[in-house]
């Protein structure tokens, strides 16, 4: 139990001297997980997009294939990265092994296809009518897309933050393909195992602290928009 | 014949390899009301997206003013509204919901919002400015989905079935006001439903869809009082239907000039002008020109058997009277009366009998 | 519709910042070497003077022994730091590897729980002291991730003529060598560990040497290049440059004085130049 109490209160001393990098961490994590989800919500909307209003011959193997792909193990999507990535790999030659854009493209492929799959689940449970109505209003495909996106706002809100919290909570993919660079590929969790790893226990629990208030807080303002949607 | 504001040439809509829609020609007349009229799933739907622009038929044209839409089919369309079954609105206010058309055609936002208000004070609805979406009755959500037809001040209106899940009273509330505003405006309008009396208020002509096929089109009066066939006539109900003009009303019964005689019908209100007289055959009551009078109807009306139609134990019999009364008689009564084509035959019905269809002005 | 224009102009920055992060551009070399190099911090201390010297940026990418050395064999980096002697003699055999340099040795020590229930604190022979841990059953956890520390032990195990995998008292942790000392403290275990991660984590544990100075049980670090020559993409000049740094005088002074002002001892016996022999080495 002294372990776990020591270790609290020199996570806090932590969190509060900035020591063992653990802002510029945080940031990075934010970072490369922002932009894996943000590609993903293009993605996911595009494809999504299609998927719930086009109809279209293989359309249920597509939407088997986007439901396999949600239940991938990151792990295993690293493990592909990084072969093809690899200098011995065939896309060896990108020296993109071990760069944070790396681990974006993991991590993306990692949410892509839970946010495709909640987009065009909210997609599809909008009345099919509305698109109809929508076009007899005078909307060209664009506006059509962007209003009836942001009628799914919520869900649609809801998939990203799924998305999110998959990708900064992923740390097999992020080791293969990132290498744990300090300064440049190291990111809350994989600092985590890292700091366990030495032993030690203050930092590792520091860090874990940064990463549960931030899922919390992403939480937060799904919660919040949410309440305001209702309120309305 | 004034050209066509929208026309459809030999268009054929499949879907899932069935046939949806045949109309090998249809035209639309500026500033009349064409209501389609035909059963569930006779296409009638269909039609109505062909004509909005919003589904291209497998064969054939659309044209507007006598052109083509290819290729212009969204600047048309912003020419047009459409009023659905189901309001359909966003998760906006009402208001908002509204001037969504306008807001689509990048009206500013101050004036689209003033004709947006505008349209909904016209419809009764402007208190619910605010308010968001999901707390509308039917009716309040259907006037919110005029109004915002309305505020676009389209060139061609279409309405599918747009009081389909109202209640009566609300129905004809809906069904008065519609009726005034397409007055005042003017504007070509499409009206589909199933319902035969709304078609009549509304219509100048009336379009009848059966199965995907146009059966008939023509004004209204002609139509129902004279079905081109025996599909079309089950399906619209052989009926008298004739225009009259009302020429004076006193104490509850009005005075109706029609085809030389002059009826009279009981009403409960102010009439237009022009009407129509609708009678059901089972309240016309036949008896042989010279016989005794038994029945105290207040309308008799003279005239000889052009038709009589042996449906099992009824038999549909048409007297010209200057227009044409159909009334039913049962198999019996037609044996004692004795009556064949080209007989001479006393008509006879009460006042209460008489339902009257208020007629759009110049119908 | 300004938040559309606000939408455009993250998405625009978002990419920009993308492109800056894959240049990493410039001189860059892939280091494999093994976790328990890396937790010693020796490299934390020696790469910024290489940085320094030779302008070559280092990734350091540490894995267990076996992973560092697939990495070479698949041309995967450019200079490998790793102490498996037997293993990268078959890489040199190969091609795979050449320039291969001993650089410095440490040993290993058996570590066990202060009241040493298999009595084996003092015994000069590795092997013995293994016999008597697994005729007491006393619990033993192993790396048993094919690492260079797991190498070793193995053949220990195999020069007693034991088979330990299987039975109850032999774990098996698949980690790093803190987490498996960690795991023995918790666990009032025996192992076997490199002395340097001892010493780093000693403050942590409740764990004591108990056996060592066996010659069995140096620990001998060679550094080498992967072969340009045989694989695509593998930055020779790098490579080179970071062999010849890490058997150079001034480096070689800073290994041995390493660990001395942290744990009173240095971590680290400097050897390069010197003849393998001279280790005591089979």
């Amino acid at each position: 139990m002294d372990l776990i109490w020591d270790g609290i209160r020199e996570a806090f001393r932590i969190l509060g001297t900035g020591d063992y990098s653990i802002w510029e961490i945080t940031l990075r994590s934010l970072f490369i997980s922002g932009s894996a989800v943000a590609i993903s919500l293009v993605i996911g909307i595009a494809v999504g997009s299609l998927l719930a209003f086009n109809e279209f011959p293989g359309r249920n193997l597509a939407f088997t294939l986007v439901n396999t792909g949600m239940g991938l193990p990151p792990v295993v999507v690293g493990l592909l990265v990084a072969i093809m990535l690899w200098r011995s790999g065939p896309l060896g030659q990108l020296d993109l092994i071990y760069t944070p854009l790396a681990m974006i493209i993991a991590q993306t492929i990692i949410a892509a296809p839970i946010v495709t799959g909640f987009t065009a689940a909210a997609l599809r449970s909008l009345s099919p009518r509305l698109r109809s109505q929508l076009y007899a209003l005078g909307a060209s495909r664009l506006q059509m897309l962007w209003l009836v996106l942001w009628e799914a706002k919520l869900p649609l809100l809801a998939a990203v933050m799924a998305g999110f919290g998959g990708a900064v909570s992923e740390i097999g993919a992020s080791i293969m393909v990132g290498g744990n660079l300090a300064g440049e590929t190291r990111v809350l969790t994989t600092a985590v195992v890292l700091e366990v790893s030495r032993g030690e226990f203050a930092p590792a629990i520091a860090l874990s602290i940064v990463l549960l208030a931030l899922i919390f807080a992403v939480n937060l303002i799904l919660t919040t928009v949410q309440q305001q949607e209702q309120r309305s | 014949m004034s050209q066509a504001k929208l026309s459809l040439h030999d268009v054929w809509v499949k879907r899932r390899g069935s046939d949806i829609l045949q109309v090998p020609h249809l035209d639309v007349f500026p500033g009349e009301v064409l209501a389609v009229i035909g059963p569930n799933g006779a296409g009638k739907t269909t039609l109505l997206t062909v004509l909005g622009l919003l589904e291209r038929p497998f064969q054939g044209e659309v044209l507007f003013e006598s052109e083509s839409v290819r290729g212009r089919e969204l600047s048309l369309r912003r020419r047009m509204a459409v009023v659905f079954q189901e309001a359909l609105l966003l998760r906006r206010s009402v208001l908002e919901n509204v001037a969504m058309g306008l807001e689509l055609r990048g009206v500013p936002r101050r004036q689209r919002r003033e004709r947006a208000l505008r349209w909904m004070e016209r419809f009764g609805i402007a208190h619910l400015a605010r308010r968001g979406p999901r707390n509308l009755s039917g009716g309040e959500a259907q006037r919110a989905s005029l109004a915002r037809a309305f505020a676009l001040e389209p060139e061609v209106l279409l309405l599918d079935e747009p009081f389909n899940g109202l209640d009566q009273p609300t129905r004809e509330a809906l069904l008065e006001e519609l009726a005034g505003v397409l007055a005042e405006t003017g504007v070509t309008t499409v009206f589909v439903t199933h319902d035969r009396d709304e078609a009549a208020r509304l219509g100048h002509r009336v379009a009848v869809l059966l199965g995907g096929r146009l059966r008939q089109v023509g004004p209204v009066a002609d139509v129902f009082a004279a079905p081109v066939n025996e599909e079309v006539a089950a399906f619209v109900g052989v009926e008298t239907m004739v225009p009259a003009r009302a020429v004076g009303d006193a104490g509850g019964l009005a005075r109706l000039e029609v085809a030389g005689h002059v009826i009279e019908a009981v009403v409960s209100g102010p009439l237009t002008p022009d009407v129509l007289v609708c009678l059901r055959p089972e309240d016309v009551v036949l008896a042989p020109p010279d016989g005794v009078m038994t029945s105290s109807a207040r309308n008799r009306l003279t005239g000889v058997v052009t038709r009589i139609v042996q449906a099992g134990a009824q038999a549909r019999v048409t007297v010209d009277c200057g227009f044409p009364l159909v009334a039913v008689v049962t198999r019996q009564s037609l044996e004692e009366l004795g009556l064949g084509v080209g007989d001479r035959v006393v008509a006879s019905f009460k006042a209460s009998a008489v339902h009257l269809i208020p007629r759009p002005a110049g119908g | 519709m300004t938040w559309r224009r606000i939408a455009i102009a993250v998405a625009l920055a978002g990419l920009l910042a993308l492109a800056a992060t894959a240049c990493g551009g410039g001189k860059e070399i892939i280091l494999a070497t093994t976790t328990s190099t890396q937790d010693t911090g020796l490299l934390d201390e020696l790469l910024p003077r290489f940085k320094e010297e030779s302008g070559y940026k280092v990734k350091v990418i540490a894995v267990g022994s076996g992973e560092a050395l697939a990495m070479a064999d698949r041309g995967d980096a450019d200079a490998v730091l790793a102490h498996a002697p037997s293993s990268e003699q078959e890489l040199v055999d190969k091609g795979s590897v050449v320039n291969r340099q001993l650089v410095m040795h440490n040993d290993f020590v058996i570590v066990g729980p202060a009241n040493d229930p298999a009595g084996i604190k003092g015994m000069e022979s590795a092997t013995e002291a293994l016999t008597t841990i697994a005729d007491k059953k006393a619990p033993f956890i192993s790396r048993g991730d094919d690492s260079g520390t797991n190498k070793l032990e193995l053949k220990l195990w195999d020069k007693a003529g034991l088979k330990p995998e299987g039975q109850s008292w032999y774990e098996q942790s698949g980690q790093g060598m803190g987490a498996t000392l960690q795991i023995a403290s918790q666990r009032g275990a025996y192992t076997i560990s490199d002395r340097g991660t001892y010493l780093a984590q000693s403050s942590n544990l409740e764990l004591e040497v108990l056996v060592e100075g066996d010659p069995a049980l140096l620990n001998v670090y060679h550094v080498m290049q992967v072969n340009p020559e045989r694989f695509d993409g593998v930055n020779g000049d790098g490579g080179k440059a970071f062999v010849e740094f890490m058997v150079s005088a001034d480096t070689q002074k800073i290994v041995g004085d390493f660990g001395v002002d942290k744990f009173g001892r240095p971590l680290f016996i400097a050897d390069a130049g010197k003849a393998e022999s001279e280790l005591g080495l089979e």
